[in-house]
């Protein structure tokens, strides 16, 4: 388990961290989410050792971590841009740990062998990074973490230089290889898709503070503020109050306390259909739909609707 | 033939012309001359023992300077890019310094603080020290004027490898000495080795400080360079172009070690 107990830390006159705590409990996945700057990467930063906090205590796995460098705290990073080791090959790259521990050689090239295999990189042993793809170089900077058997798993946006469709893949196989191997893992990211997707919990940060913590639906379901619910997902805006657009229902026939609209765009994006209304008053509302309930109402610019919008969840 | 083709290939000439007129012909010149009467009075006159005491103290020089060179240029290199100090940029500034000022002036600069009457110089007369008029000297107007190379060639090596391999090295659990040698090193292993060879060609080739400050004793404190004025000053102008031609020898060498080294480097 990690815990970090009031931690702050700041960069001259920015304050990147200002008093966190929370617990990254053993073998689940802890996304720490946020937009940029919001100190989600120092934090991860500060748990590895790799910065040193002004105030406030990181432990790891029961003992006090915070003085610890790097080397002594039994972790495994992971890095956006991967860090490989450009002269090494794979098998090297991966080897790196085991070497620095002076293992015997016969149990590091199985323990190698293993790991690449694991991560699906069989028979690329003897290359060398600057020959595999983005998302390849991730998957060993992964094995090359794992072979040291870290207690913990630090991830800092491990996914957010690679393509869409490259980070998707991968982000499954993340989920996949995390329940194989249940090591207590913490995660950087700035994507909600990615965090809602992977993490056992949630620990939102914004301005380097904790937004809110918890499990991601309780996160979705129950935001602390119009913060929180706009970071986890679109958000409709109805009077004072925030909504879900696909909590906003919409009828071709007025009924008993619902209010009259026009529509005044229909977009299709796949499987969901948003559909931009405009109230009597002025007041323009984003409503989503499923296909199935677009294709029933027939929405098209101009047309009147009647819509029931939801009680809001926070006050805008 | 378009206007474009004849003004490519006019440019080509004049640029090619330029290069020969400067660079090919004096040397080729040189070799020419110092062939000119057999290979056996070249031979003859590069193995006088003045010319060979010259050619190993030139030798010397470089084996004591270049891995000096190397050592504080990585340790400089790793300080300017890596560390966050006062003075910073001033420290970066006069990294160049050596290069802005005229190796004459190095010369004697460091008679002014070695030199017997100079700063340190009872100091040193009462140690029984002698710096200037010495090889010391001769080490020291070296280093000084050889200085820059490693640390420039490895310093935007470094600067473009950035310091996450280090990182990931460290949370694998290696010391910085562990980081240093199986990361930090071999990632900036072509730099260095470009700044070394330019470093020794500089250090075999330097005159002008290494003049002011050797007191150019035969046998003693003459190098190949001095060899080759000297030789040139009393009329040896066949002594004096084989000397060069040992110059110039050495110089193509590092040239050939240069363009391997800079092949390797564009490779990786």
């Amino acid at each position: 388990m990690i815990a970090v107990e009031s931690v702050s830390k700041r960069f001259g006159d920015f304050t990147a961290l200002d008093d966190i705590t929370f617990e990254a409990p053993d073998g689940k996945l802890t996304a720490l989410l946020g937009p940029s700057g919001s100190g989600k990467s120092t934090l991860l930063r500060v748990i590895a050792g790799l910065e040193v906090p002004d105030s406030g205590n990181v432990v790891v796995s029961g003992t006090d971590a915070t003085r610890l460098p790097p080397q002594k705290r039994g972790i495994g990073f992971v890095f956006q841009h991967y860090a490989a080791f450009k002269h090494m090959t794979l098998r090297d790259n991966v080897a790196f740990g085991l070497k620095i521990r002076k293992k015997p050689k016969a149990e590091t090239k199985a323990k190698v062998d293993e790991l690449l295999h694991l991560v699906g990189l069989d028979g690329f042993q003897d290359r060398y990074p600057n020959q595999l793809s983005g998302g390849q170089r991730q998957r060993m900077a992964l094995a090359r973490a794992l072979a040291v058997e870290p207690s913990v798993l630090l991830l800092d946006e491990p996914f957010g230089a690679l393509d869409a469709n490259v980070r998707a893949d991968l982000r499954a196989w993340l989920r996949r290889l995390h329940e194989q191997v249940p090591v207590t893992t913490v995660l950087v990211t700035h994507d909600q898709e990615e965090a809602m997707e992977l993490a056992d919990r949630i620990v939102l940060l914004k301005n380097g503070r904790i937004a809110q913590a918890g499990a991601p639906r309780d996160l979705y379901e129950h935001p602390a503020d119009a913060f929180v619910m706009g970071f986890l997902g679109r958000v409709s805006k109805v009077g004072d109050e925030l909504v879900r657009p696909h909590d906003v229902a919409l009828s071709d026939r007025p009924e008993d306390g619902w209010e009259e609209a026009m529509v005044q765009r229909v977009v299709h994006l796949g499987f969901e259909v948003r559909v931009e209304v405009v109230r009597s008053d002025g007041e323009e509302i984003s409503a989503q739909l499923t296909r199935a309930e677009a294709e029933a109402l027939e929405p098209e610019a101009g047309s009147i609707v009647w819509l029931r919008p939801p009680a809001g969840k926070v006050s805008a | 033939m378009s206007v474009d083709r004849k003004a490519r290939i006019s440019l080509r000439v004049v640029a090619l012309g330029y290069l020969a007129v400067l660079l090919l012909v004096p040397v080729a010149l040189v070799f020419y001359r110092t062939f000119e009467n057999g290979i056996v009075s070249f031979i003859d006159s590069i193995t006088t023992p003045a010319a060979i005491h010259a050619l190993f103290l030139t030798l010397e020089v470089a084996a004591i300077t270049v891995p000096l060179n190397a050592i504080f240029g990585v340790l400089a290199a790793m300080a300017l890019v890596r560390g966050r100090f006062p003075g910073k940029r001033l420290l970066d500034a006069l990294i160049d310094l050596p290069f802005a000022i005229s190796p004459v002036v190095v010369g004697l600069a460091l008679l002014l603080v070695f030199g017997r009457t100079g700063w340190f110089g009872p100091w040193l007369t009462e140690h029984g020290i002698q710096i200037i008029f010495s090889v010391p000297g001769i080490v020291i107007a070296t280093l000084f004027v050889s200085m820059p190379f490693v640390v420039r060639e490895v310093q935007p090596v470094l600067q473009e490898v950035g310091d996450e391999q280090e990182q990931a090295a460290a949370t694998l659990g290696a010391g910085p000495w562990q980081t240093f040698w199986r990361v930090t090193l071999p990632a900036i292993r072509w730099g260095l080795a470009y700044g070394v060879v330019l470093s020794t060609a500089r250090a075999i080739g330097e005159f002008g400080a290494v003049s002011v400050v050797s007191g150019k004793i035969a046998g003693e404190t003459e190098t190949l360079t001095l060899l080759v004025e000297k030789r040139f000053q009393n009329f040896d102008l066949a002594g004096a172009y084989a000397a060069s031609a040992l110059l110039a020898l050495i110089a193509l060498t590092t040239l050939f070690a240069m363009s391997l080294i800079g092949s390797r480097r564009s490779e990786s």
